[in-house]
């Protein structure tokens, strides 16, 4: 069916917060099984918890924030009309995810190289709540190393069209709701770095 | 699918639509009432498949022992029959099929807000189901679980449980994205005129099982995840062996699971409240409660899955305040009753297939309704906690009521679509057959649970034989009606007497512009003057 | 229907103030999870994280400039996640 050009930016956005809870909620499943856990388990994940690196988990955070920051940017770059900055801006934003899924790649290596992981022999025979709190993390950050696999291509997507023009400051919905998942993403790791790497 | 034999050449309509030719045109196309159709048909073949499952489980279950499978064939055939009509046909099923084909026309659009999205989650759920379809052929068998997957037998049989698993999860994506799509599209793109209080409730219905879609499915999602690490990785979340809590997984399950249910039912009730005020000329009684206690209902039972769970070891407080909460769901679903009774009251009724249909639906409801009081008290739930009482009670809710509401409207909005009609008289036949055959087999399913006897069992006590019997000829009473049904339905869309213009007398925008419908779905864009029921003000006699 | 309001600009120098306050916020909440405060530090390290995903919301979202409607929604979607959650210790809590 040929529709005519029909842009209905108000809408666009709504259905990308409605979305937006979606993926909400379903980290928010795995964020109870953290709190029924955590409260059955407080000494074990606590155990857990310190065997976690901060160090990691802090950079990773600085990174996200950073991206997020480099992402907002470019929204405002492309409604001032700013194609190049917006391009660059993106690029930026795309090259802290990079980064931040390779800190995730060392991070995990150190991890199983210590025999943690699902299923280990080291998880098995150690205390129950042990197991369960690496479970969870690997889950949860898993998903959330997903999610910032899905969100880095994405936006990859748009920088190529912002480079070919299709994406400037009368049409970006595309580049604004790609930015809005990319803080989505941000914003589940702030609530995922004091849950795992600090609060016990 | 052929186009219907068509006469008239004079009005456009969306079948003439030659943008693309052949099956492309369909399965490519983006307009809301190809997807609807689409959508329709997929859902429809599902239904008769696990209609054929069914009837195989009856047959089974018509005497103790070995009828014709085994234990394992048994155990399969029952968790297939569920996957399917539960996931591939009545979740997708109201809003897929008929809020596609309906919602953007009731509200005066041209199409929903995103209708590239809308052909992409049409596309989701045939790749989940044909993931769930391979999954019964491929592997070490079909999985044996029941629908709900529960751990810790889910995370250990053998059988192929985490491609079917995968498969729900897929479908349940393309869930999410039909909700996105309609919560979008009610905001966004009514017609001038078409403020909330004057939506259709259907449109409301719809808008309030859209964000049981939103909000509920992603824990579906994460679960069904889960399920699939714990039997990949073996993260043991679920395994009291590794610290893991198995009524959690329940938690989850049913955190979605209980509020899918209404994503079962508001629809047809929203179909309900737009057939009855048609079909007594008369404005509908309380629009303004019909429409609320739709919100309502969907708000209240996001709050009750616990119900599901008094015998799983839940804490006796939990017990209390889900059973508490469960009575609560009870007033807005009696609100509506109510309306729909009142609204018949001194009306010019008029007893066509699409309104005894909708009036079938509110005693097999009711039904479902009051025994679902039964289950939602903690006291008399332990007595016929998973028994036959509880297949009963769901499938006097599900069948007798969206089942039945669905065939409703069948009769009452396909015509709209196809220009023509079914013929009256076998369609009253059909449905005082699946009506009599209803009963008798879900009715001595609810006897024979209040005298012990549990579900999903393969074999059973002699003393339950005879009422088993009784099911099962009533399951081919049932399926001899539904068979009626289907023959007048289609032989009427394809050949039957035309339908033009409004001869239901509906008030509701969709009846305002011709039939079958153009692909822009109105000449000229609509203004709305009236409410939905104001038969008068439209001018309708 | 085309774009309902002009689009509201955010300054490169307010989102670098919020990115700023954010990394204050993350250096707070790993000092606070230094402090002995037992049960207190999940609440208090929870309080920061929801501090900072309200800038994150209001700025970089543009959440502050948007409509009532959709801070309505992003308020249902919350307290249905905070139901989700809640209701499922009226079991663990007690059981």
């Amino acid at each position: 069916m040929s529709q005519p050009q029909h842009r209905d930016h108000a809408g666009a956005t709504l259905g990308m917060w409605l979305f937006l809870f979606t993926e909400l909620i379903l980290f928010g499943g795995l964020f109870l099984l953290y709190a029924v856990y955590l409260a059955r388990y407080p000494h074990e994940f606590s155990v857990g918890g310190k065997e976690l690196n901060v160090v990691f988990g802090a950079g990773n955070t600085i990174v996200l924030l950073t991206s997020s920051l480099l992402a907002a940017m470019a929204v405002t770059a492309v409604q001032r009309g700013q194609q190049r900055a917006t391009a660059i801006l993106l690029g930026g934003t795309i090259f802290c995810a990079l980064l931040f899924l390779g800190i995730k790649y060392v991070e995990w290596s150190a991890k199983i190289g210590h025999n943690i992981y699902p299923g280990s022999i080291r998880l098995r025979t150690g205390p129950p709540g042990e197991s369960v709190f690496f479970s969870l993390y690997y889950l949860t950050t898993g998903l959330h190393g997903l999610h910032v696999l899905i969100g880095g291509t994405l936006l990859a997507f748009v920088t190529v069209r912002v480079q070919q023009g299709k994406i400037d400051s009368t049409n970006y919905s595309w580049l604004e709701n790609g930015a809005l998942y990319w803080h989505l993403v941000d914003l589940i790791w702030i609530f995922i770095f004091p849950l795992y790497y600090l609060i016990l | 699918m052929s186009l219907p034999d068509n006469s008239r050449t004079d009005i456009s309509s969306f079948w003439n639509d030659t943008g693309k030719t052949g099956i492309a045109a369909w399965i490519f196309s983006t307009d809301h009432k190809r997807i609807g159709l689409l959508y329709f048909y997929s859902v429809l073949g599902f239904f008769l498949t696990a209609v054929g499952l069914g009837l195989l489980l009856r047959i089974e279950l018509m005497a103790p022992g070995r009828t014709i499978m085994g234990p394992q064939t048994y155990n399969a055939l029952f968790t297939v029959h569920g996957v399917i009509m539960i996931f591939l046909f009545i979740i997708p099923g109201f809003p897929g099929a008929f809020g596609n084909l309906i919602m953007p026309l009731q509200i005066g659009a041209r199409d929903v807000a995103f209708p590239r999205l809308n052909l992409f989650s049409w596309w989701l759920y045939m790749i989940g189901a044909a993931i769930i379809l391979t999954a019964l052929f491929t592997g070490s068998g079909p999985p044996d679980t029941g629908w709900t997957f529960y751990v810790p037998f889910s995370s250990r049989t053998g059988t192929n449980v985490s491609l079917a698993v995968f498969g729900v999860f897929i479908v349940g994506f393309s869930s999410i994205l039909t909700g996105v799509n309609f919560v979008t599209t009610i905001h966004r793109l009514r017609a001038e005129g078409m403020t909330w209080r004057r939506l259709p409730l259907f449109v409301w219905s719809l808008y309030a099982t859209a964000w049981v879609q939103i909000l509920a499915t992603p824990i579906l999602g994460i679960t069904l995840v889960l399920v699939i690490a714990e039997r990949a990785l073996g993260t043991g979340l679920f395994d009291p062996g590794r610290g893991g809590d198995p009524l959690m997984f329940q938690h989850l399950f049913w955190i979605y699971s209980h509020p899918a249910v209404y994503i079962m039912i508001l629809p047809a009730m929203g179909v309900i409240s737009e057939i009855i005020p048609v079909f007594s000329r008369k404005p509908v009684f309380g629009y303004k409660m019909i429409a609320f206690s739709s919100l309502a209902i969907a708000a209240a039972g996001s709050l009750v899955w616990g119900h599901h769970m008094y015998t799983s070891g839940m804490s006796d407080t939990a017990i209390l305040v889900f059973s508490f909460l469960t009575f609560v769901v009870a007033i807005p679903s009696a609100i509506k009753v109510f309306n729909w009774v009142a609204t018949l009251y001194k009306g010019s009724i008029s007893l066509e297939a699409p309104m005894i249909f909708a009036l079938s639906f509110i005693l097999l409801f009711s039904i479902g309704g009051l025994t679902g009081l039964i289950l939602g008290a903690a006291a008399t739930d332990i007595h016929v906690h998973d028994t036959q009482f509880v297949v009963g009670h769901f499938h006097y809710t599900i069948f007798g009521g969206s089942g039945f509401a669905f065939f409703g409207a069948m009769h009452y909005w396909l015509p709209k679509f196809y220009g023509r009609k079914y013929a009256e008289k076998p369609a009253l036949i059909a449905w005082g057959l699946m009506f009599v055959g209803f009963n008798i087999t879900y009715f001595s399913m609810m006897v024979l649970g209040m005298k012990g006897m549990p579900r999903r069992y393969y074999d059973y006590l002699p003393e339950f034989a005879p009422l088993n019997l009784a099911s099962t000829i009533g399951s081919w009473l049932l399926a001899a009606g539904l068979l009626l049904l289907m023959v007048n339905l289609f032989r009427g869309l394809f050949r039957g007497e035309p339908f033009t213009g409004n001869p239901w007398g509906g008030a509701t925008l969709e009846w305002s512009t011709t039939t079958p419908p153009p692909t822009e779905n109105f000449e000229e864009e609509p203004v709305v003057t009236h409410g939905p029921y104001d038969f008068k003000g439209t001018g309708i006699p | 229907m085309t774009r309902d309001q002009e689009p509201h600009i955010v300054s490169f120098a307010k989102l670098t103030a919020v990115w700023l306050t954010l990394l204050a916020l993350t250096g707070l909440t790993v000092w606070v999870s230094r402090l002995d405060l037992g049960v207190n530090r999940v609440w208090g390290a929870l309080a920061i994280a929801m501090l900072k995903s309200g800038l994150v919301i209001a700025f970089f979202m543009h959440m502050k400039y948007e409509g009532r409607l959709l801070r309505w929604l992003l308020f249902v979607a919350l307290l249905t996640l905070a139901i989700f959650i809640g209701f499922t210790f009226f079991d663990v809590l007690y059981r």
